[in-house]
This record gives C-alpha cells, sequence and structure tokens, in this order.
C-alpha cells in the first residue's frame, strides 16, 4: 500500500471518513479548523455521506455531539485548547450519557497568557471526564488510533466516548506519510454502529440522563462509566490485535522504544515523543543505555503495562508537557501513584517541558538522561525541573527590557 | 390559529398523557402548563430539558412521561434538540428508522436558561433553522434554587436576592420580542390558566416545520408567595390586568389572541403575591405602583 503525505489534522479527517460518520457537529478554532474544513469538503463533495452542523460554541458542539450519539448514530467531532475547556460541562455530561462518539483534540496551550502552540493542559483537564484519552505521535497514529477509539468506545462492554489528541503545529500541520487504509478493509474492522438499547424511538421511549437521589444511585452510576473505562483496556488489546491483523500495524498502550535493556527510560506523551526517541538514538551511539516508554492510552490509565516497561530501570525521567499549577507533572504524579510499593521501582525524576510549543532540543534529552542516571546512584528522586535556559531567560529579560522602555516613554511618564 | 381542531373548551384532551405524583410544589403554574401542552403535544415527543425546576420531574428510576426525555445542562438544551432532531432525520434518510420512529422534538427549559445562558444556544438553533419547540416555563426567577432574581424578574418583584423594599430594580426582559427578532416560524405567549389559548398556539406550532417559541408564563405559589389554591385565578389576573399579554407571531406578524378591553387594574394582580406586599404595607408605594401600572398602559397603548 501507498503512502500519501498528509497533515496530522487531515489524518484526523481520514478517520472520520473511514468511520463513515454520519454526523460532524463542528466549531472552528485554531489549530484544529483545517479538520473540519476538510471535512466540510469531502461532505460537499459527496465523497462522504453525512451532516454537519457548525454549532456557536464547543459547549453546544459537546452537547449536539453526545445528543445525537445517544439518538444512535456515529458522530465525530474535533477541538483544540479554549474550546474543549469551553465544553467541559459536556464533556464530563455526555460521558455519562455512555454515548459513543469520537473527538479529536489538537492540543493547545491554555490561557492566560493566550497561545496557539500546544502542550497538553487542555486534554488533561478531560482526564478525569469519563472518556477515553488516546494520545497520537504521528499522523498515522491519528488516523489509526480514529479508528481504533469508535472500535473501543463503541464496543457495548465499554459505550463511552473517547478523545484522540495530537499536539498542535507540530502534528496538525506537519506533513507526513501516512498509509490510508481500503474503505473497504476498515468498514470489515469498524463495521455500521450498532445503537443497541441507546436511541430515541417513538415505539421506545427512553429517559435518559435523569435526575438522582442521594449518593446510592449516583455512586452506582459513577461506578459503573469507571467500570466501562477499565473494560476498554482489555477491548482495546483484542481491537488492536485485529487492527494488526488486518492493517499490520500494532498499537499497544504503551509504546517501548529500545527500552528493554535500558537503564534509564524517558516517559513522554505525544508528538515530542518523537524528539526523545532521536535522543534515545543518539545517546545508545555513545554507548548509553537510554529507551523511550510511551503512553498511547492515558485513560483508560495502562498501570500495569506501564509497570512492565518500567519496573527494573534504574531511572525514568517523564517529561510532562503539562503543569498542573502547584504539584508539578501530571504524569509523572500519575507514575508515582502506579509504582509505588514496588520494590524494583526505577527512581522518577519529573522535568516540565514543551509548554506553549516550548522546544526541546537534543542536549536537553542528553542533560535529563545524565540528571535521572545522577538520581539513581544517589538513591534518591531530586528536585522536579522546569526546563528552560538561559538564552531563553536573556530572551525574556529583552523583551522586558522593551516594555519598560516602551511604558517610560508614555506621555503621562514623560510629564 | 382559529384553525385547529380545539374550537371549545369541550374540544380539549382528555388524555392526560403526564403522570402524577411529581416532585414539583403543590399549585405549580409551570406544570400546570406542561400538562396542558403534553397532552396536544403526544406521547411521540422528546422533551430535551434544561436545568430547572421541572428537571425533578425525571428522577430515577420514574417519569411522568410516556415520551422520551433528555436532560442537558443549563446552558444548552437546543443543542441536545439540534443532536436529537439531526440524528432521527439522519436515521430516517438513511433508512435505518421507519419514519413513523420519528419524535418531536421540543426544549424544556425554565427562564433562568433561557432569558439569560441558554440565549446564545436559542439564538443560534433558531438561526440554523432548526425543527423544534422552544418551550419555556417562566416564572420569573431562579426558582429551583429559592427565586433569585433573574432577567424575567418583573420590576419591584421581591427575590431572595433583592429582597429590599424596592424588590428587583431591572425591568422584564422581552424574550418574545427577542424570539420574533430572529423571524422565527412561529411565536406564542400563552399561560396554563388559558387552557384553550394554550391548546390552539400548541397545536399551530405543532403543524409547522422550524423553530417555534411557546412562553407560558408560569405562576409559582413557593417563588411567588401566593396560596396554591389561587394558581388560576392569578393566571386570569395576570391576562386580565394586561400584564401578559396573550399573542401569537405568525408569518411575520403579532396578533394578541386575547385583547382585555376593560383591563382590570395591575394592583388586583399584584396585592395577591407575597412578592409584591412591600409596595402595599406598610405604606403604599404609590410610585412604584402607578410606574407599574404605567409600563402596562405603554404596552397596550402601543397595540391599541
Amino acid at each position: 500500500m501507498s503512502r500519501t503525505l498528509i497533515t496530522g489534522n487531515a489524518a484526523a479527517a481520514w478517520a472520520a471518513r473511514l468511520a463513515r460518520v454520519d454526523y460532524v457537529p463542528a466549531f472552528p478554532i485554531t489549530p484544529q479548523t483545517e479538520i473540519i474544513e476538510t471535512i466540510a469538503g469531502w461532505i460537499e463533495a459527496g465523497a462522504l455521506d453525512a451532516r454537519m452542523v457548525t454549532l456557536e460554541s464547543e459547549h453546544s458542539m459537546v452537547t449536539a455531539a453526545g445528543a445525537a450519539a445517544a439518538t444512535g448514530v456515529r458522530v465525530f467531532t474535533a477541538t483544540s485548547s479554549q474550546g474543549l475547556l469551553y465544553g467541559l460541562e459536556m464533556i464530563y455530561t455526555v460521558a455519562g450519557w455512555r454515548a459513543p462518539f469520537v473527538l479529536v483534540n489538537v492540543s493547545r496551550g491554555l490561557a492566560a497568557p493566550v497561545t496557539l502552540e500546544p502542550d497538553h493542559n487542555d486534554v488533561l483537564a478531560a482526564r478525569d471526564s469519563g472518556f477515553l484519552q488516546l494520545h497520537a505521535a504521528t499522523a498515522q497514529e491519528v488516523l489509526d488510533l480514529g479508528l481504533l477509539a469508535y472500535r473501543v468506545g463503541e464496543d457495548e462492554r465499554v459505550r463511552l466516548p473517547a478523545i484522540v489528541n495530537l499536539d498542535g503545529f507540530y502534528l496538525s500541520f506537519t506533513r507526513e506519510p501516512v498509509r490510508i487504509p481500503d474503505p473497504a478493509e476498515v468498514d470489515g474492522f469498524l463495521p455500521p454502529f450498532e445503537s443497541g438499547g441507546l436511541g430515541f424511538r417513538a415505539s421506545r421511549p427512553v429517559s435518559e440522563a435523569v435526575a438522582v437521589l442521594g449518593g446510592g444511585p449516583y455512586s452506582y452510576f459513577r461506578y459503573e462509566i469507571h467500570a466501562a473505562a477499565r473494560n476498554a483496556l482489555g477491548v482495546f488489546e483484542e481491537a488492536a490485535a485485529d487492527f494488526e491483523a488486518r492493517f499490520g500495524r500494532r498499537y499497544a498502550p504503551v509504546e517501548t522504544y529500545r527500552a528493554d535493556d535500558a537503564e534509564v527510560v524517558f516517559v513522554m506523551m505525544g508528538c515530542f515523543a518523537t524528539k526523545a526517541k532521536a535522543a534515545v538514538d543518539q545517546l545508545r551511539d555513545a554507548g548509553q543505555a537510554v529507551g523511550l516508554v510511551r503512553p498511547r492510552m492515558l485513560r483508560p490509565f495502562p498501570g500495569e503495562a506501564l509497570r512492565t516497561a518500567l519496573r527494573g530501570r534504574r531511572a525514568a525521567a517523564v517529561i510532562d508537557q503539562n503543569l498542573s499549577l502547584g504539584f508539578g507533572g501530571v504524569l509523572y504524579g500519575e507514575l508515582a501513584a502506579n509504582l509505588c510499593g514496588l520494590s524494583d521501582a526505577p527512581i522518577l525524576a519529573s522535568f516540565i517541558g514543551g509548554l506553549g510549543g516550548r522546544d526541546i532540543p537534543p542536549s536537553e534529552f542528553y542533560a535529563i538522561a545524565e540528571a535521572a542516571r545522577d538520581a539513581a546512584d544517589a538513591g534518591a528522586p531530586p528536585e522536579p525541573r522546569l526546563l528552560y535556559t538561559d538564552a531563553e531567560l536573556r530572551e525574556m529579560r529583552r523583551l522586558q527590557g522593551i516594555a519598560a522602555a516602551e511604558r517610560s516613554e508614555r506621555p503621562e511618564a514623560r510629564r | 390559529m382559529s384553525d385547529t381542531r380545539f374550537g371549545r373548551i369541550q374540544d380539549l384532551p382528555s388524555t392526560h398523557l403526564l403522570g402524577g405524583g411529581t416532585a414539583t410544589c403543590a399549585g405549580c403554574g409551570g406544570l400546570q402548563a406542561v400538562h396542558e401542552a403534553y397532552d396536544v403535544l403526544g406521547e411521540n415527543t422528546i422533551f430535551v430539558n434544561a436545568a430547572g425546576c421541572m428537571t425533578l420531574l425525571s428522577i430515577y428510576p420514574f417519569t411522568p412521561f410516556r415520551g422520551s426525555w433528555l436532560y442537558t445542562s443549563m446552558a444548552s438544551a437546543p443543542a441536545g434538540a439540534q443532536g436529537v432532531r439531526d440524528a432521527l432525520d439522519i436515521l430516517v434518510a438513511k433508512g435505518r428508522i421507519p419514519p413513523e420512529e420519528d419524535l418531536n422534538v421540543v426544549v424544556l427549559t425554565g427562564d433562568g436558561a433561557a432569558y439569560g445562558m441558554g440565549l446564545s444556544a436559542t439564538s443560534c438553533a433558531i438561526d440554523r433553522g432548526l425543527d423544534f419547540t422552544y418551550f419555556c416555563y417562566d416564572n420569573e426567577g431562579y426558582a429551583n434554587t429559592g427565586q433569585q432574581t433573574s432577567a424575567a424578574t418583573p420590576r419591584a418583584a421581591r427575590t431572595a436576592t433583592d429582597a429590599g423594599g424596592a424588590g428587583a430594580p431591572g425591568r422584564k426582559k422581552d424574550l418574545f420580542g427577542i424570539w420574533i427578532a430572529h423571524r422565527p416560524v412561529y411565536a406564542a405567549t400563552v399561560i396554563g390558566s388559558e387552557p384553550l389559548d394554550l391548546a390552539r398556539k400548541i397545536e399551530t406550532a405543532r403543524g409547522i416545520r422550524g423553530p417555534k417559541l411557546i412562553l407560558a408564563l408560569a405562576p409559582c405559589p413557593t417563588g411567588w408567595n401566593f396560596d396554591p389554591a389561587r394558581l388560576v385565578e392569578i393566571g386570569r389576573l395576570a391576562v386580565s390586568s394586561g400584564v401578559w399579554p396573550l399573542k401569537e407571531y405568525v408569518a411575520g406578524r403579532v396578533v394578541h389572541t386575547k385583547l382585555p378591553r376593560h383591563r382590570v387594574p395591575v394592583e388586583e394582580y399584584l396585592k395577591l403575591q407575597g412578592r409584591f406586599r412591600h409596595l402595599f404595607e406598610p405604606q403604599r408605594n404609590e410610585e412604584l405602583l402607578a410606574e407599574i401600572q404605567a409600563d402596562v398602559d405603554a404596552y397596550w397603548a402601543d397595540v391599541e
């Protein structure tokens, strides 16, 4: 099968097209907009038999997506950043409706200050919502995880919506060679949405999302969502095995790269992990036993796979492209809990990097690996570190200098 | 409107689709209007609900509705209606369900959502020409949380957040006017104490595709502080005093469906409600009473 050069955004649109989605509630936001524009073009050209509706907000968009899925059609939608947060009330709500659909989030840092470039604080705000959450690192993965997300979310053991995340700009607007599967083969992997008991019909009245009184019924339904999300681990493995048999590409919930004999591993999510891969190759060439562990799946949390990947290593450098303000890295916190009590757990070293698209150059990966090894030698976890260089600080001081100079030149300052 | 099957009060449905025993307060004017409307809408209706008093109609595992129900949020019920409407249209168009499985999509909202948080979702659903009925029970405050002031609260009404001597400082927002500025296919005001007028308007709305408003004044014994037994009396006074004009907008024109030829003084309506008692006791607030009457007179002067 030949490969086509397409952007990460186009790959997301292809996932929707190949899934033969019925309905696309949409709202524009950078850097996601290319996805809905691509889909709109296909609908216009008759290449996709779907209906697209532009809502007036992401809050309404997610509501319409959940309502349509709860009525029994296959739904796709996409957003980014502030849009995801604007819709967050409904992200939590529609997961409780147990209405499966796929939402692609194109990660972008959150205000304030407002920015366009990526980090994962947006998608992590949806972490506890009940949505399954998959993180792509390549355009191929965006497409393939999109298809897997439908298959897993619609499975009667799961019945939950899913977020597929890709990083804005670095992945959304980068063209990569992608194998676009044959539609008929995708049909074999992903049959039409069988809504089962879902759906409002004249002959079958349903009351959905009704109120409960008291903690007992509330807890019951919340536990049900949790159990369904946990079921998604096994269902994903099944679906991934079938996907590999059909398409030859294997997707474990956790990717490991040159990690089998690694003493030190980087742990990262998203497309910045490809920078870590390149650093691993360089460090391996220099004789260092370094590898990469990359969760593709964050929810449900693949705790067992991560323990298997990490135990026995001397150190794990967790590079969070997010910052839980007042705590630190989110993935670091989750891994610490996941490894707690294991006698052969690695020393965890926490690094924050890539916020708002800030680059992580090879030199920083080398320094991170060295710091992690030093921590292992010392037998104690180091203080979490916020990656920032002297050059960046100098540049920031220069900008502040300009701001101060401009301010001092205001007329009232001159008086 | 005169073309409906409801010529006289005896023509009203005797079906009573809405079950009893719900959690609403005694004498709820909102439930009264919903009950009357549901009999005309029929059971092939899905109510897409916005957070409010009526959210507590369906409490697991019970519902008073024979048809379907989807609770959404406070702000986005029209978007929920959009999703359901579009999905049903898609299913019918693609032959996945027969047309007889289709449903009438009705948003059920209070004034808190309709006049405030839900306004943008509503406005844009009208823009998109969504085929739905928007049923607002307007009890003139955030009643479900204890009658705090909303944008629907009338001038001088005492609420939990405007408990001082002057009551609410603002004027009730004209939601009907906001709707017709969008040029919807239909908009009407109704009240449960005028069931024939209400049934005719629901029936008219049912026969038209597109966005339709049914705005029901919902006297609220708990929030307005009156004896639940006086629900119908207060509702009738709202109409006969001219405080609540019954009207409809169809084919681009507003027509009043009841013209109170001899309007009773607004005082007669106000004095039965505890929320306006400060206008009469310990002494009459002539200035505010005159202002309220003048607002009503000015409205009807425009009409007449």
